[in-house]
């Protein structure tokens, strides 16, 4: 068995293990759009609990492919397992209630509702009077100041999104994700809007989570990104996997080198498992 | 102090997409306090009766479009539905059928409208001001074809009693109005339904992405539009005792005016149907000032023209996105 750390010291010694036990498995995913194939057979294991980090170029299909988990885009075909069980994913609301959860790279928030209705949104704390069930505001408002507080910020819950910074909104989008404790954790260019402060702060609750159990994947065009949090680091290139590799098991400037010559296309092979 | 002053607000006025606009206000109590001293006849009780008369016929085909409003949406054809359910409901009570199923039938062809309208909206995705300005025509176009352009007198006793009975002084569609008012009060802020209105209107996109099942919702919205412009449209041949094919005719002026002018953004995701009540009644003060001093039908027109105007392009300064274009 292997150990890994992360760029935080994290020890993360049942990673290789934890890999063979998918939680999610991809085999043969496509997705097309009209004649433009933007995954062609991409096959694809995360382990519980492990964080894979995966960057390509632009157009190379890593956002399709995180959006066919997280049910954003059905897959044309294909089939994905989850916990070894098939599933499709026909819409967001599949891939949630299979504990799959998305912070998207623009957030997708609602800017005219408060923050804990947007946390809150699609998945409404209701309560009974008598033979109608209404929306319990309280309870929301309660659990929201509640995850707020957990994240160790300070804002009103009551506030409406848009008159929030963008830190703390991309902290609402992370609460959102966090709140009905998902078992996967999909992340579209999540520092994009952040200060190195927020970044620092965002990484911390993510190894945290990683640390419960949650399994990471995080699409990122920064390197330090995906070699602050990555277990293992994917490099998707037209549309399939260009190769797989362990951050730690080469020194940072050799892992980003050969990183840039998987997206390239100047190396083909794959590191990990080789 | 600056919280203290916060929190008064909040619990006055509201907050975020569903507060009241305190200039709204106002500018209500300021127009009514300047009818008060323009005119002996304003404060009268037959004249307020006669202008809460009028508002109701608009104030309910109101609601509906301030749940279409705040969702992102726009409906035209509130007028033609109105004409065409009065005028199924008179045809059905003139061969003898009983006010129930009448009203039933009515509010029936009010539904189907609106799914037409959301269908084609929601699923098709088709512009809504297209989509609803093309069934203001069909709709319209058939109340005339079937009908051959003629009105309908109804002489059913119940029916009448309807638009002209009163309950402790009070008329009874005064009543259904305050109602139908409570009941989407009650609505919007506390239900899946109300809450997804706001959502839809503010990002259709993130409702989405949330798991929201937003071309349902759009198509309970617009059927819950069709429904309102019917039940209006009912009042209307209740209180005038006739259905015509060109009844309520540019009422989506009045009706749109309101909504916008009680703060429900074109933009979607604000406004609440407490806003366009006020909305409302300081149109109808508008409206009535303008009756008592004399000023010809028409030029009330161009005034109404001109306070949607201004509501909407106070719309656009509030929300600060009219420099983004």
């Amino acid at each position: 068995m292997m150990s890994t750390q992360n760029n935080f010291g994290t020890k993360n010694a049942d990673a290789d293990n934890s890999a063979r036990i998918p939680l999610i498995e991809l085999s043969g995913i496509t997705k097309s759009f009209g004649n433009v194939d933007a995954l062609s057979g991409v096959d694809l294991k995360i382990g519980e609990a492990e964080s894979v980090g995966i960057i390509g170029d632009n157009g190379a299909g890593k956002s399709t492919l995180v959006k066919v988990l997280s049910g954003v885009y059905p897959a044309t075909g294909g089939t994905m397992k989850f916990r070894g069980r098939e599933v499709r994913f026909n819409n967001p609301l599949d891939a949630r209630q299979n504990g799959i959860e998305m912070i998207y790279q623009d957030l997708a928030l609602c800017e005219d509702l408060d923050v804990a209705q947007n946390i809150f949104l699609g998945r409404e704390i209701k309560k009974n009077y008598g033979p109608i069930r209404v929306l319990d505001n309280k309870a929301m408002t309660r659990a929201a100041a509640e995850d707020i507080a957990n994240m160790g910020l300070d804002f009103d819950v009551e506030r409406e999104v848009g008159m929030l910074s963008g830190g703390e909104r991309q902290m609402v989008a992370v609460a959102r994700a966090l709140q009905f404790e998902p078992s996967t954790l999909l992340m579209d260019e999540p520092t994009a809007a952040l200060s190195a402060e927020k970044i620092r702060k965002l990484w911390e609750m993510i190894l945290e989570l990683k640390s419960r159990g949650v399994s990471i994947l995080l699409v990122s065009h920064r390197f330090t990104d995906i070699l602050s949090i990555c277990d293992r680091i994917v490099v998707v290139r037209g549309g399939k996997i260009a190769g797989e590799m362990k951050p730690n098991d080469h020194p940072p400037a050799q892992t980003m080198a050969m990183m840039t010559e998987m997206m390239t296309g100047d190396r083909i092979s794959k590191e990990a498992g080789a | 102090m600056k919280q203290l002053i916060e929190l008064m607000n909040t619990k006055l006025w509201g907050r975020g997409a569903s507060a009241i606009n305190p200039g709204l206000v106002v500018a209500t109590v300021v127009v009514f306090i300047v009818l008060c001293f323009a005119s002996p006849y304003f404060l009268n009780a037959y004249n307020l009766v006669n202008v809460a008369k009028a508002l109701v016929i608009v104030g309910i085909a109101a609601a509906g479009e301030t749940v279409v409003i705040i969702a992102g949406g726009f409906d035209l054809s509130i007028g033609s539905t109105m004409a065409a359910a009065g005028m199924l409901a008179a045809y059905l009570l003139d061969i003898g059928t009983g006010v129930g199923p009448a009203f039933l039938a009515a509010i029936v062809l009010g539904i189907c409208i609106g799914a037409a309208n959301g269908t084609l909206i929601a699923y098709f995705r088709i512009n809504p001001l297209i989509t609803t300005l093309a069934m203001m025509a069909i709709i319209r176009g058939l109340a005339f074809v079937i009908s051959d352009g003629r009105e309908i007198i109804i002489t059913n006793k119940t029916w009448l009693s309807l638009g002209t009975g009163k309950w402790v002084g009070i008329p009874y569609i005064v009543l259904i109005l305050i109602v139908i008012y409570l009941v989407f009060a009650l609505i919007l802020p506390r239900t899946t339904f109300g809450r997804y209105v706001y959502a839809i209107g503010s990002n259709p996109r993130a409702a989405r992405l949330s798991g929201v099942s937003t071309k349902k919702w759009q198509l309970a919205i617009y059927i819950t539009c069709g429904a309102t412009a019917a039940l209006a449209g009912l009042m209307l041949a209740a209180r005038t005792g006739t259905a015509m094919p060109a009844a309520a005719m540019g009422f989506e002026l009045d009706v749109i005016t309101a909504v916008i002018l009680g703060g429900a953004s074109l933009k979607g995701g604000r406004g609440t149907i407490l806003g366009t009540a006020i909305g409302l009644i300081l149109l109808f003060m508008i409206n009535n000032g303008l009756t008592l001093a004399q000023v010809p039908s028409f030029w009330q027109q161009v005034v109404k023209g001109f306070i949607l105007l201004v509501a909407v392009l106070y719309d656009e300064i509030r929300s600060g996105r009219s420099d983004d274009s």
